[in-house]
């Protein structure tokens, strides 16, 4: 609290960013959160955003209305808010710089943060993702591969987690010698079976190999990869860099298989760049899509000139590699990249939810994200930038996979239990560092930091509110009929994912959700047939006959469904902390009017869509600021236009 | 000549037939005046691919050994291969099909001889007509009439025979004005806006001329429009250069000076030839699987198709801007008035009237504004995206159309009554059709051509109950507000539907839009047979529940 030194300055200004629209308010400084509420009394918006989910501050030249500050968000918000004195400005900016940069892990969110939960609650949170159950499922460990305590001290490799499975004929000397001949340490591990095939997909790192060492023990344990499936004579290595990247490691020490001294091994390069090119890549898509009045070919050139589908598209074409090696040839596949950790898990992450449905449950994901992404140490913290900013490790990795798999859910609308607002939500809490899952890099980091013992487990979170991320048209018997998913690649499958990167642009978005509507629809169903079955055995009480069941009178009154509070009709509901609120008067206008003819909540949808925000045209003059019917009549202030 | 003249083989048998993600097939293959028939050689459950040889866009020949390939490429953009056994038959084939798909003369077209045992000739012809949208609309009977001067098509060659027009201007008034408008086409009503009596006006650009020249009837025309004090608007769908332009080949537009009140904005939207090498660039891109990322956006890019939808899409929000907020009276034109300012005009009223957006109403809207109002579509269908023939006349602005009302729905999902099968079905039937409802290029040529006692008329028969139903929405929910759709380039997509319509993606959709359809039947059941008028009403207590956590959420 020391930091703040203006906690409210009045009299604020938010602007929005695509169009002339700004609406005054408050601006609120805590703890944990910037606060904006407006000040409109009927229409009261409120922004909250946590200080963790701010990306930068920038204070902008001084204008006539006053002093601008420009926030930009991990989760894509950006904000601009117009402050009247430049004194208040600059206290907010430099709270602001300190806030959001924490000098320990201790001031993250996750260390005060508290749903009001006993301790026996908590626990069973963290205990719902049971990674050994998940071993199990696939049916390990089994006769070809076992359980190894080798790294149970983190003694072999302290980014790794403590139960690693390898092949029951590699013994400890094989694997630490092996580990040895690896970047980091990082050996090969089994992180994923698929029991149909007895094939393996394992991971690792980089081998030490330089311009021509070699090590025998690494030989050893690539062959009892090998050996431990018998469907086939060899195994796939990939390396998920682009060649030229893995010869320039040559120089340093590090670099690839030779494929002359390991035996049985077809090695392939698959081309996925670096973290810096996706981090470059990323920044130059939301500079794009920021613009202003963006033309549509701007915004495609723009959309090329950036490179991000075509990175996308990289990672997607390697997991795809990766799942027919496995499911059409039977074969086991390594896989591994510089250190192991960003390209590796991108491809085996998205590579097992081919092959595998269980991961496109909302359970399994979890289950996936647990296994691929934490436990074997993708660097949430640097990568995300919690702490001890090194801009240079900061890189859009796992977002990257988040998108892969929106990518995959347009292509196959019924295969997934979720709705992209589950891998948004999950997204949003990778940089809220609201819940412990995803601080700190490593296992045994976030085991020093006891965070099972002080902080909340996310899954558990987002189970509570299931509903609000499913998918209305999951199909289960879809996943039987196609257990391992063969996506298109064909270049006009990967599309701009604008609920992602818009998610707080309000304008962009379609003004009514299929998505939200079936759900309502069959969530009103189920309750439907719950209330005809309760009405059932009502009436067998009394003793009356079932068969001709009268239909219900519904009882008059509020009869709109519930309002979305994200600025995406369709995303789910949210508490309140975390999203803006955003409720117009037109809404409760509607409801207001409880004894209209019944409107069908059709109005309801159409909240917002409104000619100023769309910026169709610039008249010349001003228009009078006439009151207009339904959704029209709020917007704020004139609409500017020019000839 | 008689048709079966061009027909020098009507039969080959141990055709192969290849379709995009289908088995192959063998059977026979047969060409009619008007079909290209095959039909599988398996005699239980035979199947039969029937299609219009006017849907065929462009064919290829190909010589392998003693057989030949024909490459078949429609206007609804399937593309099939046929193996025919036999250089010579293989020719033939393709030299009949080549002569049969390109009849000029439209009383050999198919919709000429179609005669299904359920439908007769005899009855009404078509869904609505000026008179009837002038007695639908009682805002109209004060200040406005309908007008005869046009009935022998002599004003206005591509007009209907009656148009709507302010009360006070008589019709020696509209003749001069029509001298004084490209093609005769004078300001006329399109649209009067049900909640404040705006209306939406459209013409051809006025023939001002190098010189300056002024028409007095025009002016008092429009001047009557607004009656009086107030501002109207008219949007140019041209930039202000090329209006300039346009005055050397004795065009021009609306000077400030003669129009005093009415405010002139000039939007940039391509036309013509443009338009068709945009759509040609679209297919070609979309029928290409081997492009990387890079190319395709760069390909989809230099298309400029969604360019257009973008822009007609932004100045129809521009109008219903006009009409709906600022209530302002609007005049719509370009030059010749028969294209972009059709797409603008329909577009705009989609948006602001509830009553275009059921399916009858859509069909009312189509036939009034782009059949009725003589959208040449004759000329503007001839070919579509993949014939090699030099371009004449042809431009997709219906199908750019079709693809701004499918950006609606999809950003208003629950807004029309209709479903994309109806879009689909409309853009493959304006290019090849049974019906004779997109035939000529205007009333009077279907008029001479007897389209109305010969044919029969698509819209009536896509609202047979049986029929009209496979292109319902089932998630609509009247609105009685305007509908803007966001035009951000973010906001807009590929219309896949449409374009990609042909590949296996399309079977995911699909599969999909089935399982939204059973979910909402369901529902219907179960909520019973009053749910028709409450909606959600009907279980409003189940929802309490959720509220009651909604409210929770917003303590906390």
């Amino acid at each position: 609290m020391e930091h703040i030194r203006t906690p409210k300055v009045e009299q604020v200004k938010l602007l929005d960013r695509f169009s002339n629209k700004s609406v005054t308010g408050t601006l609120h400084l805590t703890a944990t959160h910037l606060i904006f509420v407006e000040s409109n009394s009927t229409s009261a918006q409120e922004i909250w955003i946590l200080h963790h989910h701010i990306a930068s501050v920038e204070k902008l030249s001084l204008t006539t209305s006053g002093c601008p500050l420009l926030i930009q968000c991990r989760n894509f918000r950006v904000v601009h808010f117009v402050i009247p004195r430049e004194r208040d400005c600059h206290d907010i900016y430099s709270s602001l710089l300190r806030l959001l940069r924490p000098v320990s892990y201790d001031e993250l969110y996750a260390f005060s943060y508290n749903p009001k939960q006993n301790d026996q609650q908590r626990e069973e949170g963290w205990q719902l993702i049971d990674l050994a159950a998940e071993f199990e499922r696939m049916g390990v460990p089994c006769d070809q591969w076992q359980l190894t305590d080798v790294n149970r001290e983190y003694k072999v490799c302290e980014t790794y987690p403590r139960d690693l499975y390898v092949p029951i004929t590699a013994s400890k000397p094989i694997i630490v010698g092996s580990s040895k001949f690896r970047s980091k340490g990082r050996f090969p591990v089994l992180t994923y079976f698929y029991q149909e095939k007895k094939a393996a997909v394992c991971r690792c790192s980089q081998p030490l190999s330089g311009f021509s060492a070699r090590c025998l023990e690494d030989e050893h344990m690539l062959q009892a990869i090998s050996k431990a499936n018998h469907n086939s004579r060899y195994i796939y290595v990939m390396d998920t860099r682009p060649k030229l990247n893995a010869l320039a490691n040559r120089a340093a020490g590090k670099g690839y298989e030779n494929e002359d001294n390991y035996s049985n091994i077809r090695f392939q390069f698959v081309g996925i760049e670096n973290i810096h090119v996706m981090r470059g890549s990323l920044q130059k898509l939301l500079e794009v899509v920021g613009t202003r009045s963006l033309s549509m070919t701007d915004y495609l050139v723009g959309l090329e000139n950036s490179g991000w589908l075509r990175h996308i598209k990289a990672i997607m074409d390697a997991a795809i590699f990766l799942a027919k090696a496995v499911t059409v040839e039977g074969a086991s596949v390594l896989v591994h990249c510089s250190d192991g950790w960003d390209r590796t898990a991108q491809v085996c992450a998205l590579g097992s939810l081919l092959m595998d449905p269980y991961y496109r449950t909302i359970k399994g994901f979890m289950v996936l994200i647990e296994k691929d992404w934490i436990s074997f140490g993708h660097k949430f913290a640097d990568r995300c930038d919690q702490l001890n900013p090194d801009p240079k490790e900061v890189s859009p990795i796992f977002t990257q996979f988040l998108e892969c798999v929106w990518q995959l859910a347009e292509q196959f609308p019924q295969a997934f239990e979720f709705s992209e607002w589950f891998l948004i939500q999950i997204h949003e809490h990778v940089h809220s560092c609201q819940f412990g899952n995803f601080l700190g890099n490593s296992q045994r980091q976030r085991e020093d930091l006891q965070l099972k013992e002080r902080t909340y487990s996310l899954w558990a979170h987002l189970l509570s509110e299931k509903q609000n991320y499913l998918n209305p048209v999951y199909s289960p018997s879809f996943a039987e009929s196609h257990p391992v998913l063969e996506p298109s690649t064909q270049a006009y499958h990967f599309k701009f994912w604008r609920n992602m990167y818009h998610q707080y642009d309000r304008s962009m978005h379609p003004r009514q959700s299929i998505l939200k509507h079936v759900l309502t629809l069959k969530e009103s169903n189920r309750e439907l047939e719950g209330t005809v079955q309760a009405l059932k055995t009502k009436l067998q009480k009394f003793g009356v006959s079932t068969s001709p069941l009268k239909p219900k009178t519904p009882p008059r009154g509020r009869s709109l469904p519930p309002r979305p509070q994200s600025l995406i009709l369709g995303a789910p509901l949210l508490s309140r902390k975390e999203v803006q609120q955003d409720e117009d008067e037109e809404v409760f206008g509607e409801e207001a009017r409880e004894d209209a003819p019944a409107s069908t909540g059709g109005e309801r949808t159409v909240e917002g869509s409104s000619a100023t925000e769309n910026g169709y045209g610039e008249l010349t003059g001003s228009f009078g600021s006439k009151n207009e019917p339904g959704v029209v009549t709020l917007e704020f202030g004139v609409a500017r236009m020019t000839c | 000549m008689e048709l079966s003249e061009h027909i020098k083989t009507a039969n080959v048998e141990d055709v192969t037939l290849r379709r995009p993600f289908h088995p192959t097939l063998r059977g026979t293959l047969c060409v009619t005046s008007h079909h290209l028939l095959f039909s599988d050689r398996k005699d239980e459950a035979s199947w039969q691919l029937l299609i219009l040889l006017k849907n065929i866009d462009a064919i290829e020949k190909r010589a392998v050994g003693s057989s030949g390939t024909i490459t078949i490429k429609c206007k609804d953009l399937l593309v099939l291969q046929l193996e025919i056994p036999g250089m010579e038959e293989c020719l033939n084939i393709a030299r009949s099909i080549e002569a049969l798909s390109s009849l000029e003369s439209v009383t050999e077209m198919y919709p000429f001889f179609y005669r299904p045992s359920h439908l007769t000739l005899h009855g009404p012809w078509g869904l609505s007509s000026t008179e009837q949208y002038y007695k639908q609309t009682e805002r109209l009977w004060d200040r406005w009439r309908v007008s005869k001067v046009n009935s022998d098509y002599s004003v206005c060659p591509s007009y209907p025979s009656a148009v709507i027009v302010p009360r006070e201007v008589d019709d020696d008034k509209l003749i001069r004005s029509a001298r004084f408008r490209q093609g005769g086409r004078f300001p006329v009503l399109s649209y009067c806006h049900h909640r404040n009596g705006m209306v939406i006006m459209r013409s051809s650009q006025p023939l001002t001329g190098a010189n300056k020249k002024r028409c007095k009837e025009d002016e008092l025309l429009l001047q009557a429009v607004i009656d009086g004090s107030e501002l109207g608007y008219i949007i140019d769908l041209r930039s202000a250069q090329q209006a300039q332009q346009t005055r050397m080949t004795g065009g021009g537009f609306e000077s400030k000076s003669c129009y005093s009140h009415w405010k002139r904005i000039h939007r940039h939207h391509e036309r013509g030839k443009v338009v068709q090498e945009s759509l040609i660039k679209l297919v070609e891109a979309c029928s290409d699987p081997s492009h990387s990322v890079d190319r395709w956006l760069s390909k989809l890019e230099n298309s400029k198709w969604l360019s257009h939808v973008h822009s007609a899409l932004s100045t129809a929000g521009l109008v219903v801007e006009c009409v709906e907020r600022d209530g302002h009276s609007v005049l719509v034109h370009g030059s010749e008035g028969t294209d972009n300012t059709l797409l603008v005009s329909s577009l705009a009223q989609l948006i602001l009237d509830p009553a275009s957006r059921t399916v009858t109403g859509f069909l009312c809207l189509l036939e009034r504004e782009w059949i009725q109002a003589g959208h040449p579509f004759q000329q503007r269908c001839a070919h579509s995206a993949y014939s090699h023939a030099r371009l004449k006349q042809e431009c997709p602005s219906f199908l750019l159309l079709l693809d701004c009302v499918w950006q609606v729905w999809r950003q208003f999902p629950l807004a029309l009554e209709f479903s994309e099968a109806l879009l689909l079905r409309l853009a493959q039937e304006v290019y090849a059709s049974n019906y004779g409802t997109f035939l000529c290029n205007s009333e009077q040529e279907r008029c001479a051509a007897g389209v109305k006692e010969t044919t029969h008329c698509l819209f009536q028969s896509l609202l047979k109950p049986d029929i009209e139903e496979q292109y319902l929405n089932p998630l609509y929910e009247p609105t009685d507000l305007a509908i803007w759709p966001a035009v951000h380039p973010q906001s807009l997509q590929l219309w896949t539907g449409m374009f990609l319509r042909w590949t296996e993606y399309a079977q995911n959709m699909e599969e999909a839009r089935e399982e939204v359809w059973s979910i909402v039947k369901e529902h219907r059941e179960q909520a019973g047979p009053d749910r028709t008028n409450n909606t959600l009403s009907t279980h409003c207590e189940s929802l309490t529940p959720i509220e009651n956590l909604m409210d929770e959420l917003t303590i906390l």
